[in-house]
């Protein structure tokens, strides 16, 4: 004796936010429904194991339904299958047509709500919004796994180990990972900004578009990011290096009428880095800059004397990873070189984040004073970016 | 060529990949009406072509216009082979055939596939250009309104009721033709979608040519179904109630057709309830008592003869009614009243009325539920005709069978005619002249077929039947020609009737017969009771009598007074049956029909007392025939109306046993029973009121009733229940009667007794019906007897389940047990999943079973979840009230109209809308018994949950008062000239809000309102029939994967067509059908899906507030119009 078939549908679809995101980390129905058990949620309502089964079932057929729509997220807005919650979609909507300035600050409201790691405030939120917001939402453990590789089937086919050592259900990574990439690959050959175009065809908020971009970004430029001693850097990390490598290297930076991609470097700019060479090349220029940084530091750092020792190495480090960035695998390492050139250095010797920044700053602007050397705008866009890196990397 | 369709492509997106290679598709669009086709250019590679075609435009005939649906097909160009079709769309153009209804289709329709679903959506705008046609011998009907709602719709007012129509077409099945062996399954369902809108259409027009032959305009409460009776054809059948309905011209405020002339509308003021103005003077509220007439024993008394002609169609008989009791008394009154009802109505082949919902005053006594059930052996319908017409230009023929069948003895319509007349003739056994809440439905098993009908048998007001007695004076010089049904009844006479006595009743004067309890008074005779039962005097007014029970198949009258809330009453019964082929097993199951009712109704009546409650409405029976069983379900909501006496208790009696143990049982079940009646009086809060303690009738009788003293035995509460024993000395048949009662008969009713297991079950299985999670109620009616202050959060579901039973040496009991677990499990279900909208209300849960195969157990559940404010306790409306009342007064001082114009506005404008129905008298009884007058008067206006919503609302009339006043010409003519105008700006409105998103919300409800909104207009009824079939169903998610998909996408069409239609709702929505099979062998299954609805646009009241200027406007310059026709 058994049920053959059992089905709920409502005219309003009705999404259960916990039932979702146990959908979404991958767990079985069965599983589920043991853990909503746990919830509590049976003494609530006085209902029994069958009752929560059937509606778990209900629930996960619905997701399984709306996933081809979230895949992609321009078409849940106005498909007519599902009828979700009508006066906040309504609202959301006209909102749509009214322009992106408050687009924007209606996506940014909801994804302090939406924060996909504070799923208890969710329940107020534009159901649909919410569903394109969880749907994307990753995990930490897994995109520092992820990040930097490329798409591709192979590196799916290594999601079981990623799945094995993160603790995340294999489907939730095989979700994840079809999410960078279908993400990844609508937007690689668009023209135009890189976050903007991830926000307008998955609407999603800004925050999360910001992240995708970093990942589209990582994941196109290969940049090494698994190694042990780059363990220690979390994926904000990255993505706040990944924004500022889109504004200032790539070739939307320099000119933002240019259509051409957010995605890659601009290659212009990485053959002139090669210039900078001559700040370590050149005996005086190295010495006068060294004397400046000096002049300027002293008293200031607290590592002083351990800065006047290392400067050299400092110096020759940041340089030397500018010349190397031409050639395509070594801009994979450049996170990589910064740790060793730079960070690893200056942690030995104790040097703290102020310091560093005292000394990034000095060492920058001093350059400007060497009246021999010819490349300071290439050298200032250069440094903007090693400099705020670095900054936001230097940590335990 | 009396019409001109025009078609225009727009666009389509979201289609699918139709090319592999290229991941696009070339797609291009058919555009086909009758027997021609256009086609849009080629879109060539896009999933999102923009067509922008021209208009195609058909000319065709109003007839062809009515039957044939609009089909769309999309396509995938392909160069080199055949084109793929992507899905169709078809689309019923009949909302455009009425002035009133839709003007444009126009909007996103899915694009639907019967194998793969909805794949994409197209942009279609229809329109059409009818053109006057004079011809009298048209076939045609167009314009005729079609309504699902079982009550007259909210923005119309009723001028006659005509009566009952039905018709039915049948056709081949194409499924079971030849061809169907050759051609695709997409291809046969496409073949069987597309007949089936055929032959709707085709009978809507009939339906349609039926009313206009009346003289009516529309038809309410219509009900189509289709019998799929597999080799022997397919049945497409409908009934409804034909009416003349008037536009109201403006939805929030009925007030041109009280502006006719002053003088008459004064009259008809108090609240419409005298309809008759031109013979008002005859006296209406003469006291009825005083009159005397002769008793002449009417001839509906002779002995019906059996329908049953052969051993196959044996019709068990059931009398449900009141399942209990009788008296005499009160003769004289009703038999003057069947006399001149019968007038009216005896003219009529069949006195039936599909409506559920009155308005006040119409409904005059109920006497109870009569049902009929027929088993038939199911024929192939043969008829050379038909071969003759396949070859016509048409692929589709329909026939009528009424025009072949003479010669043919057994056919669906003789079947029909048979069962309606028994039902007739039951009626007529319980003293009443009419049959209203009337339907009927198929179980089709293989080649055997059940057919049933029930009703609930009522004696009715017939002034609403007379044609053009109900409005003004102009309406009633029109309507010269002699109407087919309505002649030779002296109108007169008619204002004796007890509830026409108006305005006194309803202002809370000294009334023998409120309408507050008025139609439970018996309309049959006591002396000559069709069924033993125990009559009361009424405890609502006194005068009449009353039976201890009542149950209707109707929704609860508005007017009625109801102690405490309702609930959901189900009475579940499975029989097994064994295996048999042709005529032994049509007799087989006949002779099974009359104990499952039977006991279908003791469990109803048990269950009814085990909630302390009297009454049951919105009964419906149904019982489905399989292979080797028969399942019984009955649903209906019971109240205690304040009208009928309290209740007895339950007793079990064990046989006569000295074991101790066995006692205590016995005596512990007793106690549970006890328990669970008092926990369920508190649950629904039912405090018989106690107003009538002090009754001079009661310590008058009280000394006479003694013979009842053993009856309250056993009962746990025998107070009311001693007082419910009230006889007139001479009353002794009934007494009689009464103790005959307890010695056989009804007796089970009240005493229980345990000698056998399967009474041990029943008691259990009374008892474990699951109780209400608190916060939840539930009913199967319209509206929830006890709440009244919804608020708006709405959630309409389906859900449907199947068990499969894999034991085959099931026993009785053992199946019972397994379908009542499967009804009780799945509502258990759906409190849990509509745990979020606490506190909220079940309304119009709709259970429907089937034996689709051998070991299956289907049942799907409608119906409509409703939050309501829980806090706004019955105290604050009455407040409300009572402010606005203030106002009426204040009004009242300065403008003498002004109140009147109020009173025959409301009852007008929102004739039975129960959220606002008018309060009766009782309730404000049940709810304080000092109820000041003006209260009661106020709330007899409208009652509104806000107050604020009130004063507006009156705000608004005073406003509309002061322009017709300045008006000085209007005629009935200027509403007609109003309605467009004023349903443009609703329309431009409801429009307007919605701008900006690409879809628009549609709300769906089985009930016939929108709580917190006002429906503006019709914009045409929604009949849809969908097919879907997988032939791979694992891949889909399996039966449930499929099922849900399926229901999903009927919901996203529905919608959508309704958003076409400009509505933004879907009103008294029904899911006829749901037939699933399936082989999970072969990994198929197949569904097909019957909904239908009323599509209309509704304005939230709050928005409504913003109107009254608008509306001000509209109706001067209409009036103005208006007078220039007439001068």
């Amino acid at each position: 004796m058994a049920m053959e078939l059992d089905v709920f549908v409502g005219n309003t679809t009705i999404m259960d936010e916990d039932v979702y995101l146990l959908w979404l980390d991958g767990y079985t129905v069965s599983d589920a429904v043991s853990m909503r058990m746990k919830s509590g949620i049976l003494e609530q309502c006085g209902a029994s194991q069958d009752v929560l089964e059937s509606d778990t079932m209900d629930h996960y057929r619905t997701f399984q339904m709306t996933e081809r729509l979230l895949h992609n997220p321009s078409k849940l807005v106005n498909q007519l299958l599902f009828q979700i919650p009508p006066h906040r979609q309504n609202m959301l909507i006209e909102r749509w047509g009214g322009g992106a300035a408050i687009v924007k600050i209606t996506v940014q409201k909801c994804y302090k709500i939406l924060n996909p790691f504070s799923p208890s405030l969710a329940p107020s939120l534009p159901p649909s919004l919410a569903l394109t917001g969880r749907y994307y939402a990753f995990d930490e453990a897994f995109v520092r796994e992820v990040l930097g590789k490329k798409l591709s089937k192979g590196t799916k086919k290594d999601l079981d180990d990623v799945s094995a050592k993160t603790g995340i259900t294999l489907k939730s990574c095989r979700r994840q990972f079809d999410n960078f990439k279908r993400v990844f690959k609508v937007v690689e050959e668009m023209k135009g900004p890189l976050v903007e175009n991830i926000h307008q065809n998955f609407l999603l908020s800004d925050r999360l578009a910001r992240d995708y971009a970093a990942i589209v970004f990582f994941a196109n430029s290969r940049f090494e990011t698994g190694k042990k001693k780059l363990q220690y850097l979390t994926f904000e990390d990255f993505a706040f290096c990944a924004e500022q490598l889109i504004q200032n290297w790539t070739l939307g930076a320099v000119d933002s009428m240019v259509e051409d991609m957010d995605v890659d470097l601009d290659k212009e700019f990485l053959q002139d880095l090669k210039d900078l060479k001559v700040l370590i090349t050149d005996k005086d220029m190295m010495d006068q800059h060294k004397s400046l940084v000096c002049t300027a530091l002293r008293g200031k750092l607290q590592v002083f004397s351990e800065m006047e020792g290392s400067f050299k190495n400092l110096s020759r480090g940041l340089v030397n990873i500018a010349g190397k960035l031409m050639n395509n695998k070594d801009v994979r390492d450049l996170f990589i070189d910064l740790v060793e050139k730079f960070i690893e250095p200056c942690k030995s010797d104790k040097w703290s984040l102020n310091d560093v920044r005292l000394f990034l700053t000095q060492h920058t602007n001093s350059v400007r004073a060497l009246d021999a050397f010819k490349h300071q705008a290439v050298w200032e866009r250069y440094m903007r970016v090693i400099q705020s890196c670095i900054l936001k990397m230097y940590h335990d | 060529m009396p019409g001109k369709l025009k078609v225009r492509i727009v666009a389509g997106r979201h289609l699918p990949v139709m090319d592999r290679a290229s991941d696009l598709t070339d797609a291009f669009v058919e555009v086909k009406f009758g027997n021609t086709t256009f086609k849009t250019d080629v879109f060539p590679k896009s999933l999102n072509p923009q067509w922008n075609s021209e208009w195609f435009k058909f000319e065709v005939d109003d007839e062809d216009l009515q039957d044939e649906p609009l089909q769309i097909t999309v396509l995938d160009h392909d160069t080199y082979s055949a084109n793929d079709a992507i899905g169709k769309v078809y689309i019923d153009i009949d909302p455009l055939l009425s002035s009133e209804a839709a003007t444009v289709i126009s909007g996103w329709f899915p694009i639907y596939d019967t194998i793969h679903g909805i794949r994409g959506e197209i942009n279609v705008v229809v329109k059409v250009d009818l053109f006057n046609d004079l011809n009298r011998f048209r076939q045609s009907s167009c314009g005729v309104k079609f309504f699902c709602t079982t009550s007259i719709p909210k923005c119309y007012k009723v001028v006659t009721v005509h009566g009952f129509v039905e018709e039915l077409v049948v056709n081949e099945d194409p499924e079971y033709q030849w061809i169907d062996r050759i051609r695709t399954p997409r291809a046969s369902n496409e073949a069987r979608q597309r007949l089936i809108s055929l032959m709707s259409g085709e009978l809507q027009r009939k339906i349609g040519l039926k009313v206009l032959e009346m003289g009516g305009n529309a038809v309410v409460g219509y009900l189509q179904c289709f019998d799929l009776e597999g080799e022997s054809g397919l049945v497409v059948r409908a009934i409804g109630t034909a009416c003349t309905l008037d536009k109201l011209s403006n939805p929030s405020a009925a007030l041109l057709p009280a502006c006719n002339s002053p003088s008459k509308e004064i009259k008809e003021v108090p609240f419409s309830e005298d309809p008759n103005p031109n013979t008002h003077s005859s006296g209406p509220s003469t006291p009825l008592k005083n009159q005397t007439y002769s008793f002449s024993p009417s001839k509906s008394y002779s002995r019906q003869s059996s329908s049953s002609d052969t051993d196959l169609s044996l019709t068990p008989k059931t009398g449900m009614g009141s399942g209990g009791s009788a008296g005499k008394e009160g003769g004289p009154l009703k038999t003057l009243l069947r006399q001149q009802t019968q007038t009216a109505l005896e003219q009529r082949e069949f006195p039936f009325f599909t409506l559920t919902c009155f308005p006040p005053g119409f409904l005059v006594h109920v006497g109870g539920v009569v049902s009929a059930r027929s088993v038939k052996l199911l024929d192939r319908i043969h008829n050379p005709a038909f071969v003759g017409i396949m070859g016509n230009t048409r692929s589709y023929k329909l026939l009528d069978w009424n025009s072949f069948s003479a010669d043919e003895p057994e056919t669906r319509d003789a079947w029909w005619e048979e069962i309606r007349q028994e039902i007739k003739s039951h009626a007529k056994a319980l003293g009443c002249h009419a049959v209203i809440g009337y339907s009927e439905s198929t179980s089709i098993c293989e080649e055997v077929c059940i057919l049933s009908a029930s009703g609930t048998a009522a004696v009715l007001n017939p002034k609403f039947l007379q044609d053009g007695s109900l409005d003004g004076c102009s309406e009633h010089r029109l309507s010269r020609q002699p109407t087919y049904f309505s002649t030779g009844s002296e109108k007169g006479e008619f204002d004796f009737l007890p509830l026409s006595k108006d305005s006194s009743s309803v202002l809370g004067l000294e009334e023998p017969s409120p309408p507050s309890c008025g139609f439970c008074h018996i309309p049959y005779d006591e002396l000559n009771m069709p069924f033993p039962a125990h009559l009361t005097y009424c405890y609502n007014c006194r005068k009449q009598k009353v039976p201890d029970v009542l149950f209707t198949t109707v929704d609860l009258p508005v007017e009625a007074a109801v102690t405490g809330k309702g609930c959901l009453i189900q009475a579940r019964l499975c029989r097994l049956k064994k295996k048999a082929q042709g005529e032994a097993n049509a007799t087989a199951i006949s002779n099974l029909l009359p104990f499952m009712e039977y006991e279908l109704h003791t469990q109803l009546m048990n269950k009814l007392k085990l909630r302390g409650m009297n009454a049951l409405f919105g009964l419906r029976i149904q019982i489905s025939v399989g292979e080797n069983m028969l399942v019984g379900l009955a649903s209906a909501t019971g109240v205690y109306l304040t009208a009928l006496p309290t209740p007895g208790g339950i007793q079990i009696a064990g046989k006569t046993s000295s074991d101790i143990t066995y006692e205590q049982h016995i005596s512990n079940m007793q106690k549970k029973i006890n328990d669970t009646i008092a926990k369920n009086k508190e649950l629904y809060e039912i405090t018989p009121p106690k107003l009538f303690a002090l009754d001079p009738e009661v310590s008058t009788f009280k000394g006479q009733n003694t013979e009842m003293s053993e009856e309250i035995i056993g009962s746990p509460i025998p107070e009311p229940r001693q007082r419910s024993r009230i006889f007139r000395s001479h009353s002794e048949s009934s007494d009689e009667i009464s103790e005959l009662d307890l010695s056989h008969g009804k007796k089970d009713a009240f005493v229980l007794e345990i000698d056998d297991a399967d009474a041990v079950e029943d008691i259990h299985s009374l008892l474990t019906d699951a109780p209400l999670p608190a916060g939840f109620y539930s009913c199967n009616t319209e509206i929830m007897p006890g709440i009244y202050n919804w608020t708006t959060g709405l959630q309409m579901f389906t859900s449907v389940r199947v068990f499969r039973l894999n034991n085959v040496n099931l026993t009785n009991q053992g199946l019972n047990k397994i379908f009542n677990d499967l009804c009780e499990n799945l509502l258990k279900s759906l409190y849990f999943k509509l745990r979020s909208m606490i506190p909220c209300c079940l309304c119009h849960v709709n259970f429907t079973v089937a034996v689709p195969e051998d070991e299956l157990i289907q049942v799907a559940v409608t119906a409509v979840a409703m939050t309501f404010d829980k806090d706004q306790a019955q105290e604050s409306w009455k407040a409300s009230v009572d402010k606005a009342l203030m106002k009426v007064i204040a009004e009242n001082e300065e403008q003498l109209q002004f109140p009147l114009e109020l009173c025959s506005d409301s009852p007008g404008a929102q004739p039975f809308s129960p959220r606002k129905g008018t309060v009766s008298l009782g309730l404000q009884e049940s709810v304080s018994t000092q109820a000041i007058p003006e209260a009661q008067r106020a709330a007899s206006v409208e009652y509104s949950s806000f107050a604020n919503r009130c004063n507006s609302w009156i705000e608004l009339v005073k406003v509309k008062a002061l322009t017709i006043r300045r008006g000085s010409i209007k005629t009935t003519s200027s509403l007609e000239k109003a309605s467009p105008q004023a349903l443009g700006h609703a329309r431009v409105r409801s429009t307007t809000a919605y701008t900006g998103s690409t879809i628009t919300v549609v709300k769906m409800t089985p009930l016939s309102f929108i709580p917190g909104a006002k429906i503006v207009k019709y914009v045409g009824i929604i009949n849809m029939f969908f097919i879907r079939e997988t032939t791979s169903l694992r891949e889909e998610g399996g039966v449930s994967g499929f099922l849900h998909a399926f229901i999903a996408e009927v919901f996203a069409m529905v919608r959508a067509h309704v958003a076409a239609l400009g509505g933004n709702a879907v009103v008294s929505y029904i899911m006829k059908e749901c037939v699933f099979m399936e082989n999970p062998n072969k990994n198929q299954a197949q569904c097909l899906i019957n909904v239908s609805g009323d599509a209309v646009i509704f304005v939230r009241e709050s928005e409504l507030e913003a109107i009254p200027v608008q509306p001000q406007t509209t109706s001067s310059q209409a009036s103005n119009g208006g007078a220039d026709v007439t001068t």
